[in-house]
């Protein structure tokens, strides 16, 4: 693994983390939005922070496709999983969400789970791919 | 009512994004590492490859159902609930999915993994 690929997964972590961020931040001025109502949702497209969380994602997005030009679909997910943590922490801090001891809990097994992930190689060789690096 | 609705749009959300991840993975894998195609043939090849794929658009387009499905689930429940569930719970689908379609080496290490990530689900869905 290069520093431009390490620096890839990091943009797929930051730009996750904060475009959900923005988009429940934006969701929580629009409101609840009933079944009947589904339309509405394209009305919540106007919301600035909806907005910017759709940018970020665009940004997600990209990093997401290039970090799986280089590396496994089982890979990616895990490597990136520290997202989660960052995304607790915005809404703890930010957000002011209450996040129990037991919530804590949930999302350390789930970094410690997809961390054991992260230890293994990045891609799977198969014949006739476009891409011929492997490895960590 | 509303704690069923948010769990239909997990359920949804989860399907989705596995499979726009799958098509997604299955495209990125056919057209090569973005980085070492800008460099050897500029941008506009790696821009005319990307949108030349019908199977990143199958990608594009589950992603989009699963980002309307977590639209709505977010104007219901806490981020903090519907982010990791909806995050880990693809993990999970994701696995099987890279296993089955794209033949992704998937060994015991990656299960327990699995494993641990559904315990840190629950963990966070019942406290």
């Amino acid at each position: 693994m290069t520093l431009r690929k390490y620096l890839v997964l990091l943009a797929v972590v930051a730009f996750g983390a904060t475009g959900d961020t923005f988009l429940a931040r934006g969701m929580k001025q629009v409101g609840s939005i009933d079944v009947q109502h589904l339309p509405y949702l394209l009305h919540a497209l106007l919301n600035p922070w909806v907005f910017v969380g759709i940018f970020c994602l665009l940004g997600f997005m990209w990093s997401y496709m290039t970090a799986l030009s280089f590396a496994d679909l089982t890979f990616v997910l895990p490597a990136t999983a520290v997202g989660y943590v960052v995304m607790a922490l915005l809404g703890r801090f930010w957000l002011h969400e209450h996040i129990s001891p037991l919530r804590w809990l949930g999302i350390a097994l789930i970094v410690g789970g997809v961390g054991l992930v992260a230890g293994g190689p990045s891609r799977t060789e198969h014949p006739g791919d476009s891409s011929s690096e492997g490895g960590q | 009512m509303r704690v069923l609705y948010t769990w239909v749009c997990i359920a949804i959300t989860v399907c989705a994004a596995a499979a726009g991840d799958v098509f997604l993975a299955l495209a990125m894998r056919r057209i090569g590492d973005l980085g070492e195609l800008r460099k050897q043939h500029g941008f506009r090849a790696v821009l005319g490859r990307v949108l030349g794929s019908s199977a990143l658009f199958c990608g594009i387009f589950f992603m989009a159902v699963a980002f309307f499905s977590n639209l709505v689930g977010l104007s219901w429940a806490d981020l903090t609930l519907m982010g990791p569930a909806s995050a880990a719970l693809t993990f999970v689908t994701n696995a099987l999915g890279a296993k089955l379609f794209l033949h992704e080496n998937v060994d015991r290490r990656r299960w327990i993994a699995t494993i641990f990530v559904c315990l840190g689900v629950l963990l966070l869905t019942r406290s």
